[in-house]
């Protein structure tokens, strides 16, 4: 049982690797423009579509492809931006923006059913079948670079936000719009690029994914969207390492629960999640604790 | 004046009687087309063209359409073409009563054709007996469906709860040392995959196959690595999967592999049933010696099914081994139909259940078809086939016509 149980949280470790590489984006784009994307589990799967066709036609290993989906993601960000968000005036933006976003993976959903059918596929490369031994257990590799990724861009995100112009710019953005209009930063512009950023991250996040599940198909997303919430909510809302905090956190123990029952492990993520909430309503590392450093 | 009133008014009431006429028609067995009509024959349908189901939905899609054209081809029924009204249901057990609703009481359609899933047939079904309409479907054989004792149910397939019944009648022939020694069950959270696998194992634990895991995990595609690591952990000789699509098998395929844990036997409830569905995702040498029941396969001898399989490949293109199975289950329902309203002369459905009741055996790509007091297919023969070698064969019954050798154990993993 002992072995189970350390098995089980190498697994939710790992796991929480990949689920935190499809939820920073979205922490990061609320974070911002106080927007929840709901669209955020069709955009993993467009992630793992785009690394798809590039490793079956054009035979691109996923990771490298990366190089190519990730600014084409930025794009598609930008774009959804500029034609579904930015348009979004008044009281009202933040309710609306859910429509919007809703409307976003409709259509995204279509484009993909359009494109690529409802069958699922699946991504290959001699990395996800295969493990190393450590210490007696077998750690899949896939889930090992997916973690390294996790962390890598985590910290990439922090550099990004804590140390350069921009970030400077996202940060006086997210404390005060207004004010930040004020001294000059051009609001609009900081919101479409960083809702392109999140959607980038999420890139990696939808490459990850594909690899990790059994297969997916264009009505994958709405499986994850749920699970992705319920990690920025308890990493708290607009929190980078956070997000990683909570996914590894809830998948970690989702894992260990599932060893009695697997049912109840899916209860229990949702459990921990009102818990935490009950203590501590901006979540692990909440938005007003963000916002002040 | 008066007298434009009165003209007015006698209209209006006769207008009204007949819309309550035809009303009181349509409500009494269903369909309001009389047999004697030119019109095209209508039939009603909700299929998961989208959502969680959409593969099997589409694949439903095809082997509705595949049999209008060939039936169109031929004359139709009662000298009428069929023509089919589809809409989608995104795999909503909500939405598929509205669906049927709608084309029952608003498209008014002669006929009803099931949706794919146990989980949608059951409200759907009820649907479709609250207005008298018979309810001919292809995949929804969950003890759910049959629970309700409706009188208009027909499922043309094998009861799912009986699919893997050769094959533990195969482990029961096989010598106590050559028997698995441990099985594992883990179950998704479905009414297609439970009942068969619980059935399972409790005909194979008296035999003495201990029972090292079995538990039942959420439908839910991030849900599946942990039970898979766990069934590794539990080192059973044989996994009896309770699966109910590709993505399960293939998550737990691929967690096996990456724990390097091979059992001598897998068999799954669905998934490697799904021609290239299933060999693209895990990979045609992966495939190898996965088994699954079924009660159909692209090479079965009989005729109607060779016959259907060479107008797939010419309507839809691909190959044989490419066919899913739910398009037999979906080409039955049709034929089903077919027989049932060329003997009654009738579209009347009072009269097509009546029928359908009466015992008569029928035929289908399926094999026959002969329907107890709950709908259950009374003389459907399950199989189980294995992949072999990029080769989707029928092994069991063990000498039964087309059955060949079963591998044993299963080859270890390919990659």
């Amino acid at each position: 049982m002992a072995r189970q149980i350390y098995q089980a949280i190498v697994d939710g470790i790992l796991g929480g690797g990949v689920y935190a590489l499809m939820a920073v984006g979205l922490t990061l784009i609320f974070g911002v423009l106080d927007i929840i994307n709901i669209a955020q589990g069709i955009l993993v799967v467009v992630g793992a579509y785009l690394s798809y066709a590039l490793s079956v036609h054009l035979h691109v290993d996923l990771f490298l492809g990366l190089l190519v989906t990730v600014p084409a993601m930025f794009v598609i960000g930008v774009v959804i931006h500029l034609a579904f968000i930015r348009p979004l005036r008044g009281r009202e933006r933040t309710s609306m923006s859910l429509l919007a976003c809703y409307a976003v993976a409709i259509i995204a959903e279509g484009v993909l059913y359009w494109i690529f059918g409802p069958g699922y596929v699946t991504l290959k490369a001699s990395y996800i079948n295969s493990s190393v031994r450590v210490f007696g257990f077998f750690l899949p590799y896939i889930y090992l670079y997916g973690f390294a990724l996790a962390v890598a861009l985590v910290v990439l995100l922090y550099g990004l936000l804590y140390r350069t112009k921009f970030g400077r710019s996202v940060r006086a953005t997210m404390q005060d719009q207004t004010a930040a209009r004020l001294i000059g930063i051009n609001v609009n512009r900081v919101a479409a690029l960083t809702f392109g950023i999140g959607v980038a991250v999420t890139a990696a996040g939808g490459m990850v994914y594909g690899a990790t599940s059994g297969g997916f198909n264009p009505n994958s997303g709405y499986d994850l969207i749920s699970r992705l919430l319920a990690i920025i909510i308890l990493g708290g809302l607009g929190s980078i390492g956070g997000a990683l905090a909570a996914a590894v956190f809830m998948i970690t123990l989702e894992s260990v629960v599932d060893i009695w029952s697997p049912n109840w492990a899916i209860l229990v993520f949702y459990a921990a999640l009102v818990i935490v909430l009950t203590f501590r309503p901006v979540g692990l590392f909440g938005r007003q604790a963000v916002r002040a450093q | 004046m008066r007298s434009n009133r009165t003209r007015f008014l006698s209209v209006g009431v006769a207008a009204c009687a007949a819309a309550a006429l035809a009303a009181g028609c349509s409500s009494s067995g269903g369909g309001s087309s009389p047999a004697g009509g030119k019109g095209p024959i209508v039939i009603g349908t909700s299929l998961s063209l989208t959502g969680d189901f959409s593969v099997d939905g589409q694949a439903f899609d095809k082997g509705y359409n595949l049999w209008v054209s060939q039936v169109n081809k031929t004359g139709g029924i009662l000298g009428r073409q069929v023509k089919l009204d589809i809409l989608n249901d995104n795999s909503s057990p909500t939405q598929v009563v509205t669906n049927y609703q709608k084309l029952i009481t608003v498209d008014r359609v002669d006929l009803t054709f099931g949706p794919f899933s146990t989980l949608l047939t059951a409200p759907a079904s009820a649907t479709a007996h609250r207005y008298g309409y018979a309810f001919v479907e292809g995949a929804g054989g969950g003890g759910l469906v049959f629970a309700q004792k409706l009188n208009n149910v027909f499922d043309v397939s094998l009861p799912v709860v009986n699919e893997l019944d050769p094959f533990t009648a195969w482990l029961k022939t096989l010598p106590a040392s050559q028997r698995p020694s441990s099985a594992a069950y883990p179950m998704a959270d479905d009414p297609f995959a439970m009942p068969q696998v619980q059935r399972t194992q409790g005909i194979l634990q008296p035999l003495g196959i201990k029972t090292a895991y079995s538990k039942v995990f959420p439908e839910e595609e991030s849900a599946y690595k942990a039970p898979a690591d766990d069934v590794a952990a539990s080192g059973a000789q044989m996994v009896v999967l309770g699966s109910a699509d590709v993505p399960t098998v293939s998550a737990f395929m691929t967690a096996f592999e990456q724990q390097h844990f091979n059992p001598k036997i897998f068999v799954a409830a669905a998934g490697p049933d799904q021609g290239a569905s299933f060999t693209s995702a895990v990979g045609t040498a992966n495939a190898n010696g996965m088994m699954v029941p079924d009660a159909w396969y692209p090479g079965s001898l009989n005729a109607l099914s060779q016959a259907m399989v060479r107008d797939y490949v010419a309507k839809y293109g691909g190959s044989p081994s490419g066919i899913n199975a739910d398009v037999a289950e979906a080409y039955s329902v049709g034929e089903v139909v077919d027989q049932a309203v060329t003997h009654n002369k009738s579209l009347d459905n009072t009269k097509l259940i009546s029928y359908l009741h009466s015992g008569v055996t029928l035929q289908s790509v399926q094999g026959p078809v002969r329907f107890n007091s709950l709908g259950e297919n009374l003389v459907a023969t399950a199989f189980i086939f294995q992949w072999q070698n990029g080769k989707f064969v029928q092994v069991l019954p063990k000498g039964a016509p087309g059955s060949t050798a079963i591998v044993y154990p299963k080859p270890h993993w390919a990659s």
